[in-house]
């Protein structure tokens, strides 16, 4: 008998549509946190391409851009609107402070949320952020 | 496997001098495994003359395992008409994919009571059990039986039945070049591939021409290129157009068996139009 092929459940690949069609940035990932999409408004806020950081794991990726609050003090991941989303399957919003890989350290407000489809069957998370209005520098 | 088609017409039956060598029955497909398992693929209008069929084959008792891709009615009228629902010694088991809002014998029955048709389905004679379909393979006799989510309106599933080496994916419904390149993206970002690849036998929607499709865009149904590219990455054997346009005579069927294979450059053996009454041993 055939193994079947890997293949992403639906409703990640409607959700990448969905993302891939913003001009807001989107950030999916899987339900242990790798990244699996994220759109070209999201590459410019993080300055990574996606195809960069695809399979990215999450404590890769939580290095990477090192969350931060407004005092500087680093953000464990899992309190993240990202991390919350993953490891408390409810959703999060919160701003914060991350450390784009263009060396630019830029203040965003991220809302994220787990992606369920049945209730009982979580298969990733999506992140919806955006630079906060006054763009400060720390 | 082997296969048999009762119904192969999409959205509703058509009926009529135009239709009659593919067939106007809405979606209906028999699967007859190796150790008898009598597995039915939908209940479009087709299901009614392979009810009779089932009938005067099997007699006192007959178990049927009908998978159903999806509740839209061209796949569902005909389930009232399916005369082993009306004879207490049939078992049927129905399958669907799940939904968060009610359950598969409650949406069903929406269509199947008043005063949509005169009989509620709890009273029916047959013994009946539904089945959300489940997330991972499930056995019905010698049958491997997968079922995945697919693009198209509303809870949709597609399915994969497997016995020993061979191959039958049924994936009718389907939209999976909804916004995206199915040239161009990664296979696993495909609705319906993992059901696809590699079978010995698909079955898949092939509703509109690509001049159709332009104004048909998240209908839920693919052009003929779109089935095409689809077929090519999915790497299978043969493909069976399925769900015709109920507006498509015979002849444009033909005509679009041949935009098809100028999609996908293969032996024109291994695309074939489905119609009534065709049999195939997957």
């Amino acid at each position: 008998m055939a193994t079947q092929a890997a293949q992403h459940h639906l409703v990640l690949i409607l959700a990448r549509d969905f993302a891939s069609r913003l001009a807001t940035p989107v950030f999916l990932v899987d339900v242990r946190g790798t990244v699996i999409y994220f759109n070209e408004a999201a590459e410019r806020v993080l300055g990574r391409r996606f195809i960069e950081g695809a399979g990215m794991e999450a404590d890769e990726w939580g290095a990477l851009f090192a969350p931060s609050d407004d005092d500087g003090n680093p953000i464990e991941l899992t309190n993240t609107p990202l991390g919350v989303a993953i490891t408390e399957r409810r959703p999060d919003h919160r701003m914060l402070w991350i450390h784009s890989t263009d060396g630019v350290e830029r203040r965003i407000e991220a809302t994220a949320f787990p992606l369920f489809a049945h209730e009982d069957e979580c298969l990733g998370a999506i992140a919806i952020f955006w630079e906060t209005p006054e763009d400060a520098e720390r | 496997m082997h296969v048999r088609i009762w119904g192969c017409r999409g959205s509703i039956a058509a009926p009529g001098p135009e239709t009659i060598r593919y067939g106007g029955n809405t979606s209906c497909v028999e699967v007859r495994g190796d150790d008898g398992e009598v597995i039915v693929l939908d209940a479009g209008t087709g299901a009614r003359p392979l009810g009779e069929r089932l009938m005067s084959e099997h007699e006192p008792a007959l178990r049927v395992d009908l998978l159903l891709t999806h509740l839209h009615v061209d796949h569902l009228e005909g389930l009232g008409m399916f005369a082993p629902i009306w004879a207490p010694e049939t078992e049927l088991h129905i399958w669907g994919p799940p939904s968060p809002v009610a359950s598969l014998d409650e949406r069903i029955a929406t269509y199947f009571s008043p005063p949509l048709f005169p009989v509620h389905l709890t009273e029916v004679p047959a013994r009946v059990s539904f089945h959300d379909a489940p997330r991972e393979p499930w056995t019905i006799g010698s049958i491997t039986v997968s079922a995945h989510p697919i693009l198209h309106p509303g809870a949709t599933v597609g399915y994969r039945l497997e016995s020993e080496d061979r191959t039958l994916a049924y994936v009718t419904d389907h939209e999976p070049a909804l916004g995206t390149d199915l040239d161009a993206v990664d296979t696993s970002w495909i609705s319906g591939y993992a059901l696809a690849h590699h079978a010995d036998l698909l079955i898949h929607d092939c509703q509109y021409t690509v001049e159709e499709y332009a104004s048909h865009v998240g209908w839920g149904h693919p052009s003929v290129a779109h089935v095409a590219a689809f077929a090519r990455r999915a790497e299978v054997g043969r493909l069976v157009m399925f769900h015709h346009h109920p507006g498509h005579s015979d002849d444009q069927l033909d005509a679009m068996r041949g935009d098809v294979l100028s999609g996908w450059s293969v032996d024109p053996a291994r695309c074939i139009v489905a119609a009534e009454g065709a049999e195939i041993e997957v």
